[in-house]
């Protein structure tokens, strides 16, 4: 937030302060809150509170049931997005918009759309009980459905994003090179696109990562089995405020030094 | 004991919440102002509204504003009093048609938050004594919370009870799936006091947030059986059956209500808390399926 130091990269040229303001007032919106947690952080009795009974758990089960729902949401969102930016079919309109639904929808009313969806009563939950013996509600597959449910759009933008922005020609030439859909995929496409399903992996798995709503609402809250860091933050603020702000901030450490990590290492510096 | 941005920053919409807490704590003087500069050409409740919150500073207030209630009051009441008090509200705006009485409804928890937070309100009805105290020790309840209701535990079960549940010791054969509120809020609390009292261990499939989503677990068919109020019972009296017992009487959770000390219309603010209190209101509650105190 230095205002008058010139940057190292590629901009020589003075930043104009049309853009610089509105930069600085919006990060400094953004990290505020931040600022506001750390002010108030219990420092003294940081480790204690770090020991209680449960956080590891709430803490191993976030960072499982996240990285899951990524996976899971790269596997179908990356099919669904390029259906979308590729092929030309009849209200597909339509279907773009449905998919940002979960991105609307409150996170809570998600959970009860699950619950009806594969809950004990729903649309495909006495299917897949009878079928397979699964039950989704209360269990720790019902937390990654969830997630998944709620996160797998951000990729899904990402994604598609990134594909109406590549080349179409670099496909084409495979193309006329003899290759098929499938390999051109596999070949031309998905290297073309990668950093953006990287970047799209990764607000995937932030929001999966923070979810709360649909969480409770579809898995319920269990230590251990459905307990995620957001649902132990949600209850210990009921009543004791200081454990919150430290299990916030340990949810926020981790998610940062992972994050910032990644960075590095898949998405080149520019 | 002022954590001031805390609750809202932890729920990640710190900013957001702050700004909206500032935003209404500021906009209140000003609103009054405008109000009563609005006075003039507007001889609504809003003029007497003004006058009645700034009878000392102003210079033309009418003696009626003092005794008679005016304006509008604003009500923060514990989510399970959303029924109830949304009907006392209408029968009060009736008997008192100068205010006009505006409810928010919510966890009682946060309630108090938002409260010692500064949020701008005249009367509390909490679920629990523990959050009234929370408020009352930040120096924010005017006088002292009064026990208007109680609520007792009940077994929530489908409608026609198809798993026979008679009892707690029901709860824990294999196969029924027990949804109870989390140890951290007051449901949940009285739930652990009235299982000790029943000598039951009892490994629920969820420990909710709050007494609505183990109910709305209830409802929506994915648990057999839930611990909740039994006015939460009553509220689902088409969907499901509430079964009583003895155990709860162990367990009884009082209702307080209380002015707040930075009202800005006492006069009003007391006369809703002594009307809730009535005999035809507390009918209302009763019917419910609260307890006189």
């Amino acid at each position: 937030m230095r205002t008058g130091t010139p940057s190292r990269g590629r901009t020589r040229s003075r930043v104009p302060a049309g853009l610089l303001l509105p930069a600085i007032l919006g990060l400094a919106f953004l990290v505020l809150p931040l600022a506001g947690l750390l002010v108030r952080t219990p420092w003294s009795t940081l480790f204690t509170r770090l020991g209680a009974p449960g956080i590891l758990d709430a803490l191993k089960l976030s960072l499982l049931s996240a990285t899951l729902a990524t996976a899971l949401s790269v596997v179908f969102g990356v099919p669904v997005a390029w259906l979308l930016a590729r092929v030309d079919f009849p209200g597909r309109a339509l279907l773009r918009a449905l998919v940002t639904v979960p991105l609307v929808l409150p996170p809570v009313v998600g959970g009860v759309a699950l619950l009806l969806a594969f809950g004990r009563r729903g649309l495909l939950g006495p299917w897949l009980e009878s079928t397979f013996g699964v039950t989704l509600p209360f269990t720790t597959a019902g937390v990654v459905v969830a997630e998944s449910f709620v996160a797998m759009p951000f990729l899904i933008v990402a994604v598609e994003g990134a594909l109406r922005g590549a080349d179409v020609r670099y496909e084409e030439a495979a193309a006329t090179l003899g290759a098929g859909r499938w390999t051109v995929f596999r070949r031309v496409t998905l290297p073309l696109i990668a950093p953006g399903v990287v970047a799209g992996a990764v607000l995937c798995w932030a929001r999966a990562l923070g979810e709360f709503g649909a969480t409770i609402t579809f898995a319920g809250n269990f230590p251990g089995r459905t307990q995620t860091m957001p649902l132990a933050v949600y209850l210990a603020l009921e009543q004791d405020l200081p454990s919150a702000i430290v299990l916030s901030l340990i949810l926020l450490a981790v998610s940062v030094v992972i994050l910032a990590s990644l960075r590095d290492r898949w998405i080149a510096a520019p | 004991m002022r954590f001031q941005v805390l609750g809202a920053a932890v729920a990640g919409a710190a900013l957001l919440l702050t700004a909206t807490g500032c935003g209404s704590v500021a906009s209140k003087p000003s609103a009054a102002a405008s109000s009563s500069g609005g006075a003039s050409n507007a001889p609504s409740s809003a003029s007497t509204a003004a006058s009645a919150s700034s009878s000392t500073e102003s210079s033309s207030t009418t003696p009626a504003a003092t005794t008679n209630p005016t304006g509008n009051l604003t009500v923060l009441a514990a989510a399970s009093l959303t029924g109830t008090f949304t009907k006392i509200g209408k029968d009060f705006e009736t008997a008192n048609p100068a205010i006009h009485v505006t409810f928010s409804f919510g966890a009682s928890s946060t309630l108090a938050q938002q409260i010692i937070q500064g949020a701008p309100a005249d009367v509390f009805a909490s679920a629990a004594p523990s959050n009234m105290k929370q408020v009352a020790d930040a120096g924010d309840v005017s006088g002292t919370a009064a026990t208007f209701v109680r609520n007792q535990l009940v077994i929530a079960v489908p409608k026609g009870n198809p798993e026979h549940i008679t009892g707690l010791a029901d709860l824990t054969r294999p196969g029924v799936k027990v949804v109870e509120c989390a140890a951290q809020v007051p449901c949940g609390a009285a739930a652990a006091k009235a299982l000790a009292a029943a000598n039951v261990k009892l490994t629920p499939v969820s420990l909710e947030a709050d007494v609505k989503s183990t109910l709305a677990k209830l409802t929506l068919g994915e648990a057999d059986a839930a611990l909740v109020y039994r006015t939460d019972a009553l509220s689902v009296a088409d969907k499901a059956d509430g079964v009583e017992f003895p155990e709860s009487a162990q367990a009884i959770n009082d209702y307080p209500i209380a002015v707040l000390s930075h009202t800005s219309n006492s006069t009003a603010a007391q006369a809703f808390v002594a009307f809730v209190q009535s005999a035809p209101e507390m009918s209302v509650l009763t019917a419910a399926g609260f307890q006189k105190p």
